[in-house]
C-alpha cells in the first residue's frame, strides 16, 4: 500500500498546480477588496437596507406632511429644513452603529474574523476595510437621502457654503466615528443575538429620545443631558452645518470625546472569536 | 494549553516534515483542533515551544500568516456570501492566487458558486473552506477534518487534491477522527489522546509493529488433549491461546515472521493439519483502539517498540 516516495530537491521538481508561491497582496488593495466585500454585503442585507434608507425617508417624508398638516414651523425654519439634518444625522447613525454592530458580531459568530485573522490580512487592514465600507455606504445613504429631501423642497443654508460643507463633513466624519467605535464594543463584547437586540434597541432609542431628528432645544429640561449623548450632539452638529451654516464645536468635540473613549474601551474588550 | 482547569493539550511534542501530509488522529476531545490553532497563531501555548516554518505563531504572525493556508473545522464565510465571492475575496488578499475557476472545477463548487453560503451543504462548505486554504498557493496548509461531512466521491476527490498538493512541495497538516483517512494519504500520523501524543509513525509502522497480532487456527481432525498448553509453549509465555471448539483456536500475543511458521510446525508435530490458518492483519483501528482504550503509564510504555526510526521519504500512499 505504501511505497518509498523518492525525495526530489525542490528545485528540481516542475512547477504544478499548487507550488508554493505565498505571499499577501499588499496593504493597499487588501484594504479595498475587504472594504469592497463588506460595502456590498452591507446593502445586500434586506434589514440594513430598511435601516439605513427606508427608515430615514419615512421619518422624512412623515416628518414633512404631519407638520405641513399641524401648519408649524421650528424655530422660525420650514420643517423640511429643521428636519433633513436629523434625518441625515439618523442614517449616519443606524449605519455606524446598529448595522456594524449587528454584522461584525455575526462575523465573529460565523468564524468571519477569525478565518481572516489567519489571511494576510492584519487586523488593522481589517478595522480599515470596515471603515471603509461604512464610509462607502454612508455616503451612498446620504445622495440618496440629500436628493430625496431635495425634491420635497429642502433649502439647506446658503449662508456661508464653505463653512456648511467643513461643518457637514466633521459632524458626518465624527459621527460615524463615534457611533462605530460603540458599535464595535457592543459586537465584541456581547454574543450575536444580544448585539442584534441591543443595537436595534439603542437606536429605537436614540431615534425617539436621543436628540437625533429633533432638536435637543424641544426635549425640554431633558435636552441639556441629551446633547452630551452621541446621537444629540451629532444632530445639532449636522443642523449647526446646514441650518446655521455653522461649526457646532462643542457638539464636535463631545463626538469625539465618544469616539476615543469607545475606541480605547472596544480595544480593551474586543473578543475576535 | 488549558482551558480554565482543564488540560487540553500538555507535553505534546511533534515535528512534521516539509513538503509530507501528517495527520493529527484522536478521538474527539483529544485536543487536535487546539494543537491546530496554536501553530495557527489563535492561541497562545502556555508553556513550550511552537515553531511554524521556522516562525513564532505569534511574535512572527505578520510574516507568517501569508504563507500558511486554514482550513477552519466550521464557518469562517459570511451567511450571505456567495461561495464563488468568498473565494474570490479570499484570493484577492493574496499575491499570487490559484485560479479560482481552476479551483471551483476541481473542488465541483461550480454548481453552488452563486449559492449564499448559509445554504450550502455541509459538504460544500467543506469543499469551500479548502479551496480558501488553498487559494494563497501556502507553503503549509493546515486542515482541520476537511472530510467530515462529506459524501464518499467528495471525500475521494479531496483525498486526491491534498495528495497532488502534497507533490507540488506544499505541506499539509490535518486532523481526522478516520482511521482510514489517515492511512490512506499521511506520511506520518501522530496520534494523540487527551492531550497527549501517545504513537507517531508512518501507517506501515503503526499498523505493522505491533504489540500483538491475533492468529485464527482451523484445522481438519480434533486437536489432541492439552492442545492450547502446548501451543502456548511453543510460541512464548506472552501468547494467550483460546479453544473455540475442537478443531478451532484463537491465539493472541506477540507476533513476528517466524510466528505462522512454528504454528505449522506445531501442527505437523500434533498431527493436524491446518485449514484455516490467518494472521489478522492490524488495521490503524485496532492500533488506536489499542493505544487509547487502557490505561497508560508513562509514554515510553506507549510507543510502540518497533518503531523504525522517522523516515520523512516513507509512505506515500499508492
Amino acid at each position: 500500500m505504501t511505497t518509498p516516495r523518492e525525495a526530489v530537491p525542490a528545485g528540481a521538481r516542475p512547477a504544478g498546480t499548487f507550488t508554493p508561491a505565498p505571499g499577501g497582496a499588499g496593504l493597499g488593495p487588501m484594504v479595498r477588496a475587504q472594504a469592497r466585500m463588506e460595502a456590498r454585503l452591507l446593502l445586500r442585507n434586506g434589514e440594513q437596507l430598511l435601516l439605513a434608507i427606508v427608515i430615514p425617508v419615512i421619518v422624512l417624508l412623515g416628518g414633512v406632511a404631519a407638520a405641513g398638516r399641524l401648519g408649524s414651523t421650528f424655530e422660525g425654519h420650514a420643517p423640511v429644513d429643521l428636519l433633513t439634518p436629523g434625518v441625515l444625522a439618523l442614517a449616519v447613525m443606524s449605519t455606524s452603529f446598529t448595522s456594524v454592530a449587528i454584522a461584525t458580531g455575526f462575523e465573529r459568530r460565523y468564524g468571519v474574523i477569525k478565518l481572516l485573522g489567519a489571511s494576510p490580512l492584519p487586523r488593522h487592514g481589517l478595522l480599515l476595510g470596515k471603515v471603509l465600507a461604512l464610509l462607502i455606504v454612508v455616503a451612498l445613504q446620504l445622495v440618496v437621502l440629500v436628493a430625496v429631501a431635495l425634491a420635497v423642497g429642502w433649502q439647506p443654508s446658503t449662508a456661508d457654503p464653505p463653512r456648511t460643507v467643513v461643518g457637514l463633513l466633521l459632524a458626518v466624519g465624527l459621527g460615524t466615528a463615534a457611533f462605530a467605535s460603540l458599535g464595535l464594543l457592543v459586537a465584541g463584547a456581547l454574543r450575536a443575538e444580544a448585539t442584534l437586540a441591543l443595537a436595534n434597541l439603542v437606536y429605537l432609542l436614540l431615534m425617539a429620545g436621543g436628540g437625533v431628528v429633533l432638536p435637543t432645544s424641544t426635549y425640554g429640561a431633558a435636552g441639556g443631558l441629551i446633547q452630551w449623548l452621541p446621537s444629540g450632539a451629532l444632530g445639532e452638529a449636522m443642523r449647526s452645518a446646514l441650518v446655521d451654516a455653522d461649526i457646532d464645536v462643542r457638539s464636535l468635540l463631545v463626538l469625539a470625546a465618544w469616539a476615543v473613549v469607545g475606541a480605547l474601551l472596544t480595544a480593551k474588550t474586543f473578543r475576535w472569536e | 494549553m488549558a482551558y480554565g482547569d482543564k488540560v487540553a493539550v500538555d507535553g505534546l511534542s511533534l515535528e512534521v516534515t516539509r513538503g509530507s501530509i501528517t495527520a493529527v488522529l484522536g478521538p474527539n476531545g483529544a485536543g487536535k483542533t487546539t494543537t491546530l490553532e496554536t501553530c495557527e497563531g489563535y492561541r497562545v501555548a502556555q508553556r513550550g515551544t511552537v515553531r511554524v516554518l521556522g516562525l513564532d505563531p505569534q511574535r512572527d504572525r505578520a510574516q507568517l500568516l501569508p504563507r500558511i493556508g486554514v482550513m477552519l473545522q466550521s464557518g469562517g464565510a459570511w451567511s450571505g456570501v456567495r461561495a464563488v465571492e468568498m473565494l474570490e475575496h479570499m484570493a484577492s488578499l493574496h499575491a499570487h492566487p490559484l485560479d479560482t475557476g481552476m479551483l471551483v472545477d476541481r473542488l465541483g463548487l461550480a454548481d453552488c458558486g452563486r449559492t449564499p453560503y448559509r445554504r450550502l451543504s455541509g459538504g460544500q462548505k467543506q469543499r469551500l473552506g479548502l479551496a480558501i486554504a488553498l487559494v494563497g498557493r501556502p507553503e503549509l496548509v493546515f486542515v482541520d477534518e476537511p472530510t467530515a461531512g462529506m459524501d464518499p466521491q467528495a471525500r475521494r476527490t479531496t483525498w486526491a487534491i491534498l495528495e497532488e498538493v502534497r507533490a507540488d512541495g506544499v505541506t499539509v497538516v490535518l486532523t481526522t477522527h478516520h482511521m482510514d483517512e489517515a492511512e490512506h494519504l499521511a506520511d506520518r500520523i501522530h496520534i494523540i489522546d487527551r492531550g497527549t501524543l501517545i504513537a507517531s509513525g508512518t501507517p506501515a509502522e503503526l499498523t505493522r509493529g505491533g504489540r500483538s497480532a491475533t492468529i485464527r487456527l482451523v484445522v481438519n481432525r480434533p486437536f489432541p488433549d492439552g492442545a492450547p498448553e502446548s501451543l502456548r509453549a511453543e510460541l512464548g509465555p506472552l501468547t494467550e491461546v483460546r479453544q473455540l471448539d475442537e478443531v478451532s483456536m484463537l491465539i493472541h500475543g506477540p507476533a513476528d515472521a517466524s510466528t505462522l511458521g512454528r504454528v505449522s510446525r506445531w501442527c505437523e508435530e500434533h498431527g493436524v493439519l491446518p485449514q484455516t490458518l490467518t494472521l489478522g492483519q492490524r488495521t490503524l483501528e485496532d492500533v488506536f483502539l489499542e493505544l487509547t482504550g487502557r490505561e497508560l503509564e508513562t509514554p515510553d510504555d506507549v510507543l510502540l517498540p518497533r518503531f523504525a526510526p522517522p523516515n520523512n521519504a516513507a509512505g506515500s500512499p499508492s
